[in-house]
């Protein structure tokens, strides 16, 4: 296979990627006249045929979620873009933020443009320092060059877009959350329905796109759809509910490899060609135990699932929750999967937003309940109570109002499943290997 | 009509109601257990204790479930629409549910007010487990007294359903109570320097479905069980709020709103909710008591009674264009008959005044904006005319006489002497004559004072005559938009008082006892305006005097 040559992050680590100049001379903001120059509809058209489905984890065609919008509203129709990118692990967005923000900026007029929006929040989150300071001198230089603002280019559109930093919580990453913190209020998702798209911000209709979306919106209108669909891999016909993975994809590696980073490759590319391939393999020699496929909500894939290809439909047939933000992360042979899951537990506890009793409760009990296991005082009945309080937070949808708690509750039944013996070995010879990670961790 | 099914039994709702599940399964006599849920605050959907399974029964009789739990509250019921309440996946999650609220809950109900109303006891009796399997330690947070001045805080007991949060932003406008924290650690609080003191506030304790929120008035006072609740009319204002009286052994210990879509809704004020604590005062009249040359005579009911009867009979027939009879509006509408006829009988001349109808400022709506203002729409009145039954007397007045008399003219007439003899039957516990006018009532030949309280004006009455709060008797009070509500005898007044409607008519010796149905189906033939009165028991909503002609009457002038 002829090498791929990486399109969203063709200018990263090119001098000067940030700047409005050097953007503009590499073609940029050429797909937002193209774009200004059809009609709106076409623009979701080709969008939808491209078969781009959201990068935010949840894999939802975007093309589609933009038709839900109300036909003929007369505004005002909003764009929010979730930058608020706090899965662990994952730097997909970050990277496309600091390093070419104009491509996140021409994909979000893109988008405002076709779904007929005249403002575009961008809710980043509190820790991306760097981003904000880039996105924002790139927002500057584009109302200084007349991209943003009243009459954009000759074609009567206008477009305001505003940066807006949150602060620092895991829930403001779920659409709704993110809509009642951007109105001022407590990140308490809403209830569905009414979706945002019906009534979102300000109670208007709303699209929340990924930024990576709005990178692969940007290339799409540069190269096409056809351009699009012919990366990835089609829909499994084993599989109806699967609208194929297509397109480009920023995979982030983390965790026990030699070289962790981020890098561009089509969809479907495997856990291991991943870790071998691109992230240097395993560090100090060892193997891989388990591997996060994508922000520890999604479970963990044992070190026999490793070739499974990481698209929108992979992960879960190894019983993963699916492929969530792409981010790896690599738990290495000597690592315990009691200290890993501890630390999964005691992140969503930590961010449960504490309105739904079963998460709100359930998060902070199997904290709990890991953390007496962990300190060696566990019993062989806990990693049941654990199944069962996992089971009851939310695995059928409909248990609790957003993600969040299906998400903490399936890396615990993940784990379990998948590592019972080491759970049990651990249990009952007493085996105390808690090492300091808690003080590391702390920062958190 | 529409149909929807729960637990297999097929129910009919309105056409163009707007159910949810609860209020559908409702109808069917299905509970479905819910903390966060009120109808009178908006939907959150976040206990997750009214999940239930849903279906749709499809028009060649299949019926199609859902894979999924939805929550009650949130979804709203159709035709055909299949609601399933007890099946073992909704029982396990039920169970699931009160498990984790419990988990943190310090089970002190042996301590707690709540204990015996509660909503954590009830509902883990019907869907929950027996113990908890938590052997980790308890989250503690630290109780709240400074929450408001009539509220304080058990933050540990508190389950988050957030409903006194949506109270004070939604029905009170106010905004102090918010959620701080996150998690299993987020706590109820105020904004600190901002208690939740508004003249709401107590519906909070009302509202909150466990012990957490708790009356400071109420506290530690009494064990739920030990109260007989009787339902009665708030007497604070107009509004006429339905309540309900809790006493113990003849001490009355709380009011609490009843639920009434006809008068107040579901909430009341602190005025009327905390505005009590006359009726155990300790200048209560006790016993009734005869004078003469300001020495005692007697405080002998079966020796008074009989002197006041001889005593107005002389008074109406040396000078029958001379007698007054003054009616409180806190009087009910039977005793207001009863004397007004009583007067008539004894001097067909008699003048019939109701009493000083007290107001204070102006009506005070709910909900209120961040600058006090009012927003519409209103959720809640506290209306400024601080008495009961002004409506009612009138009434009763008006067909008897022809006209209301106000009290300044009474007193007017008084100072003249154009009046000799006069009878007031009191209530309002702030008094009937201000302390500058009472020695205007040295003029009179005879004064009877038929009272609550002890006052500068009952010490220069001939007769004193102890009357009932209204706690204390049956009757009928009609609120400000016209709607007849029952009162009931909910403790006995204190020493030798009697109810009023019992004094009045062994003085006018009116056959047979007191019985307030019988006397409203009387009423309500001889006074039109009142027809609607003609039902005997006005059941626990009341009734509206909605005939025309009671509208005309009523109107506000």
């Amino acid at each position: 296979m002829a090498e791929f040559q990486p399109v969203l992050l063709a200018r990263i680590g090119k001098p000067d990627s940030q700047l409005l100049e050097t953007y503009r001379r590499d073609g940029g903001y050429e797909g937002f006249k193209k774009a200004l120059g059809v009609a709106p509809v076409d623009v979701i058209t080709l969008v939808k045929d491209s078969g781009l489905r959201g990068r935010g984890g949840a894999g939802f065609p975007t093309g589609l979620k933009w038709t839900f919008l109300p036909k003929d509203h007369p505004g005002p129709i909003y764009l929010a873009i979730n930058a608020d990118e706090s899965e662990p692990a994952t730097f997909n967005n970050r990277i496309l933020m600091e390093e070419d923000p104009h491509q996140v900026l021409e994909g979000i007029a893109i988008s405002c443009y076709a779904i007929k929006s005249k403002t575009a929040y961008i809710y980043l989150r509190y820790e991306y320092g760097r981003s904000y300071r880039a996105l924002q001198k790139a927002v500057d230089e584009c109302y200084a060059a007349g991209i943003f603002g009243k009459n954009i280019f000759g074609s009567g559109f206008e477009l305001d877009v505003v940066l807006h930093r949150g602060a620092a919580a895991y829930i403001c990453g779920e659409e709704t959350g993110l809509i009642e913190s951007l109105e001022g209020k407590r990140a308490w998702p809403r209830i569905k329905p009414p979706f945002p798209a019906i009534e979102g911000l300000f109670r208007k209709p709303t699209i929340v796109n990924n930024i990576e979306t709005m990178a692969c919106v940007k290339n799409i209108l540069d190269k096409g759809g056809e351009w699009f669909k012919s990366l990835g891999i089609p829909p499994d016909p084993s599989n109806p509910r699967d609208a194929g993975s297509y397109g480009p994809k920023l995979y982030c590696i983390s965790g026990h490899v030699n070289k962790p980073g981020c890098v561009e490759l089509p969809m479907g590319i495997t856990a291991r060609q991943l870790i071998d391939e691109h992230g240097g393999g395993v560090w100090k020699g060892r193997t891989a135990k388990a591997v996060v496929p994508g922000g520890i909500s999604m479970g963990f894939m044992s070190a026999s699932e490793l070739d499974t290809p990481l698209d929108f439909n992979g992960p879960g047939k190894v019983g993963c929750l699916g492929l969530g933000t792409a981010a790896i992360t690599v738990i290495d042979d000597q690592t315990s999967m009691v200290d890993v899951l501890f630390n999964c537990a005691r992140f969503f506890s930590h961010e449960s937003c504490g309105q739904c009793t079963p998460c709100r409760e359930g998060t902070a009990w199997m904290h709990k309940i890991l953390a007496r296991i962990r300190m060696g005082e566990g019993q062989l009945r806990d990693l049941d109570l654990l199944n069962e309080v996992a089971g009851s937070m939310g695995i059928i949808p409909g248990t609790t109002i957003c993600g969040l708690s299906d998400g903490a509750a399936w890396p615990i039944k993940n784990a379990i499943k998948k590592f019972r013996p080491e759970f049990e070995e651990y249990i009952t010879t007493g085996k105390k290997t808690v090492k300091p990670a808690e003080a590391l961790m702390a920062a958190h | 009509m529409p149909t929807v099914i729960v637990n297999n039994k097929p129910v009919e709702i309105g056409a163009s109601e707007r159910l949810n599940c609860i209020q559908a399964a409702e109808r069917a006599g299905v509970e479905i257990p819910h903390y966060c849920y009120h109808h009178d605050l908006s939907v959150v959907a976040s206990c997750r204790m009214c999940l239930v399974e849903m279906g749709d029964k499809k028009p060649d009789g299949t019926i199609a479930m859902q894979p999924k739990l939805f929550p009650g509250c949130q979804t709203p019921v159709k035709d055909g629409t299949v609601i399933v309440s007890d099946s073992k996946k909704v029982k396990d999650a039920q169970k699931a549910t009160l498990e984790y609220l419990l988990l943190n809950h310090p089970l002190d109900c042996p301590v707690c007010d709540q204990a015996g109303e509660c909503g954590l006891q009830d509902y883990s009796y019907e869907y929950g487990r027996g113990y908890s399997r938590l052997q980790e330690p308890k989250n503690i947070k630290p109780d709240k007294d400074y929450i408001g001045d009539q509220i304080t805080l058990f933050t540990d007991r508190c389950i988050m359903c957030t409903r006194c949060v949506r109270f004070t932003r939604e029905i009170s406008g106010t905004a102090e109570l918010q959620v701080v924290s996150r998690g299993t650690h987020e706590e109820i609080d105020i904004f600190p320097g901002d208690p939740c003191n508004n003249k709401l506030a107590g519906n909070v304790v009302d509202l909150c479905p466990v012990g957490a929120l708790c009356s400071k008035d109420f506290l530690y006072e009494q064990r739920v069980w030990w109260l007989k609740s009787k339902n009665s009319v708030c007497p604070g204002c107009s509004t006429g709020c339905s309540i309900n009286v809790d006493q113990n052994n003849d001490v009355l210990y709380r009011l609490k709103p009843r639920e009434n879509p006809q008068a107040q809704g579901a909430f009341m004020c602190d005025e009327g909710r905390f505005g009590w604590k006359y009726i155990h005062a300790d200048n209560r009249l006790t016993l009734p008591e005869q004078r003469a040359n300001g020495q005692t005579v007697s405080k002998d009911w079966d020796v008074i009674l009989p002197a006041v009867r001889n005593a107005l009979k002389e008074a109406a027939l040396r000078a029958p264009n001379k007698f007054a009879a003054v009616i409180s509006p806190w009087a009910t509408v039977e005793e207001a008959y009863l004397l007004a006829t009583y007067a008539r009988k004894l001097s067909p001349t008699a003048k019939l005044a109701i009493g000083p109808v007290r107001t204070v400022g102006e009506d005070d709506l709910y909900p209120k904006d961040v600058h006090g203002k009012p927003v519409t729409p209103t959720k809640f009145t506290i209306h400024a005319e601080k008495c009961p039954n002004r409506r009612g007397v009138e009434a009763v007045l008006k067909q008897i006489q022809g006209s209301v008399i106000e009290f300044s003219s009474v007193l007017n007439q008084v100072s003249k002497g154009e009046i000799e003899a006069l009878y007031v039957l009191g209530g309002d516990p702030e008094g009937w004559i201000a302390d500058a006018d009472v020695m205007k009532l040295d003029k009179l030949k005879l004064l009877v004072v038929q009272d609550l309280l002890a006052s500068a004006a009952s010490a220069k009455a001939q007769f004193v005559l102890p009357g009932g709060a209204w706690a204390e008797k049956d009757g009928t009070f009609v609120n400000y938009k016209g709607l007849a509500q029952a009162i009931h005898r909910g403790l006995r007044g204190p020493g030798e008082a009697r109810p009023d409607g019992r004094i009045l008519m062994e003085l006018s010796e009116k056959p047979g006892m007191f019985q307030a149905p019988a006397l409203r189906k009387e009423i309500a033939k001889a006074v039109p305006a009142l027809a609607a009165l003609s039902v005997g028991d006005l059941g626990e909503l009341g009734v509206p005097l909605e005939t025309a002609a009671a509208k005309s009457e009523l109107q506000p002038a």
